[in-house]
């Protein structure tokens, strides 16, 4: 080759090429790190595809019967019905929160109050949050209704109150120079400009709630996933998949609406 | 007053009406379900006072425990990694199937979605329970169910990444004489390496998450000593592992904020 032929180099994020090899190959060791240590040999994993084929061949056709079909039924009513009264509560909730939690309305310690809780609300699975929730009121739906209230104010404060600093101040000013009373400047400053992002969140989470309610059951906070998990332990695998389709119907009811409903105000 | 004077309504009376129902209907479905479920509210006065029980016992965590749950969180990262690695994997080929340009047919494409929409609408806890009768108990069957999960997320959004790239780029590619594969590395890859990245580091913050309840239905990771805990009433440990769970979420909440930063 010639001394003057130049080659082109694809640039890179990393700046240097020897930083990125680095960082590629301590991933690389990471993970290798992490095969070794969850037993992830290749014998195992063979052995496991041969007994999921035998799994998959055990959960086909879905059956119930008609006494176990009724049980799906009404736990499954009971799951929704969760999910729309937490739903409520949990909206009704998170505004004052979001309110709270907005840079440009509320006071610094209270930011951080509420920041600190949406933090803490966001950072637990639905599940550990409802195993505690259970130990404290017992098993049922009720369990279920305050673990689903306590993630929805997580999720809807944090995007209702990054919506709340967001609003064109301009019109807030405009209000208050009218001379409206801070509740007023709230109702008709602030409330008309968050409105249709609330019907959309609203919607968004009733639909993610719907989701969250069909599993709280596993550890004994109401709903479909009693069932689930029953039917597993008795190894009754056709009746375990029947809860799984209907568990998937209702969940791709549930995101049906709520896109159909999102797509028409937003 | 003067028949002249006239008001000013926000909305007219079709949608006054739509609106007074719309209340109606969230109401009356709200007190039918509450009515549904038949729990007496004496049941709802005591949860302030339970909480606030379980809370004093909490407190003070038992600091002394933390040695105990090192390896049980070093499992949770690991599974989470694994998980998202394995995702990735098997979310290409779905994605490339799941997107409208890239499909091969109507019939893949269908697959492609079929796929997407069955893991995103199962949870990892029940994909979990499925893969420890695969699998048998332990972090393996974790890792597994963390990855099916996964693949309907990463598949999903990925095809929508690469429904939108610049096909022109995919025909120069290709009319140089490239095959499929490298038709794949040099037309398509480099389009949605940044979104590749970005969505996966997204996805392994939310795994790390997902990953800390695998241990309830016997997945291993963190799950199995909070689970214990918990019903060992040691409610100081119980405080000690959510201190620490909520430590390392932040913490890879952060790391992947900031990895996507640099990649946007």
């Amino acid at each position: 080759m010639a001394a003057g032929e130049r080659t082109w180099q694809r640039p890179s994020v990393f700046g240097r090429r020897e930083i990125k090899w680095g960082v590629y190959a301590a991933v690389v060791a990471f993970f290798a790190w992490s095969a070794l240590g969850i037993g992830a040999d290749p014998s195992r994993i063979v052995r496991g595809l041969g007994r999921g084929v035998t799994l998959l061949g055990d959960f086909f056709p879905p059956d119930a019967t008609p006494r176990q079909a009724q049980r799906i039924v009404d736990k499954m009513i009971e799951s929704v019905a969760m999910a729309m009264v937490a739903t409520v509560t949990g909206i009704a909730l998170s505004v004052p929160i979001a309110f709270m939690a907005a840079e440009n309305l509320s006071p610094t310690p209270l930011y951080y109050l509420n920041r600190g809780f949406i933090s803490i609300s966001r950072a637990f699975n639905a599940i550990i949050v409802a195993i505690l929730v259970v130990k404290a009121v017992g098993l049922g739906p009720l369990a279920g209704i305050v673990t689903i209230t306590f993630k929805t104010v997580g999720f809807f404060s944090k995007l209702l109150a990054e919506d709340i600093e967001d609003i064109d101040g301009g019109s807030v000013d405009a209000v208050r120079a009218a001379g409206a009373s801070p509740l007023q400047t709230l109702l008709y400053g602030v409330v008309p400009q968050i409105v249709p992002r609330f019907a959309g969140l609203s919607v968004y989470r009733w639909d993610i709630n719907i989701r969250t309610s069909t599993v709280v059951g596993i550890v004994g906070a109401g709903g479909i996933g009693s069932v689930l998990l029953t039917a597993f332990n008795r190894y009754d695998y056709q009746y375990v998949s029947a809860i799984l389709l209907a568990i998937v119907l209702v969940v791709l009811v549930a995101e049906g609406v709520s896109a159909v409903v999102r797509r028409r105000y937003q | 007053m003067s028949g002249e004077t006239r008001s000013w309504e926000r909305f007219d009376r079709r949608r006054r009406l739509g609106r007074s129902i719309g209340w109606l209907v969230a109401l009356v479905v709200f007190v039918g379900s509450w009515q549904f479920l038949d729990m007496d509210l004496v049941a709802a006065e005591t949860v302030p006072r339970e909480v606030n029980d379980l809370l004093t016992r909490m407190y003070p965590p038992d600091v002394a425990y933390a040695g105990d749950i090192v390896a049980p969180l070093i499992e949770t990262l690991h599974i989470a990694a694994l998980g998202t690695a394995g995702a990735l994997v098997l979310a290409v080929p779905v994605a490339l199937l799941a997107a409208e340009n890239t499909t091969p047919n109507r019939a893949t494409y269908w697959l492609g979605k079929v796929i997407v929409t069955v893991s995103r609408s199962v949870n990892t806890i029940i994909w979990a329970l499925v893969f420890v009768v695969v699998f048998g108990s332990g972090p393996l069957a974790g890792a597994v169910a963390i990855a099916f999960r996964s693949v309907g997320f990463l598949g999903k959004l990925l095809g929508e990444e690469i429904e939108e790239i610049d096909f022109g780029q995919v025909e120069a590619v290709r009319a140089a004489g490239a095959s499929p594969v490298q038709t794949l590395l040099y037309g398509i890859l480099p389009q949605v390496k940044p979104a590749l990245v970005g969505l996966s580091v997204y996805r392994w913050d939310i795994n790390v998450r997902d990953s800390t309840i695998l241990g309830f239905v016997g997945a291993g990771g963190i799950g199995v000593q909070l689970f214990r805990a918990v019903n060992a009433f040691a409610w100081g440990s119980v405080a000690t592992i959510l201190l620490v769970i909520l430590g390392v979420v932040i913490a890879s909440e952060v790391i992947s904020a900031y990895a996507r930063g640099l990649v946007r």
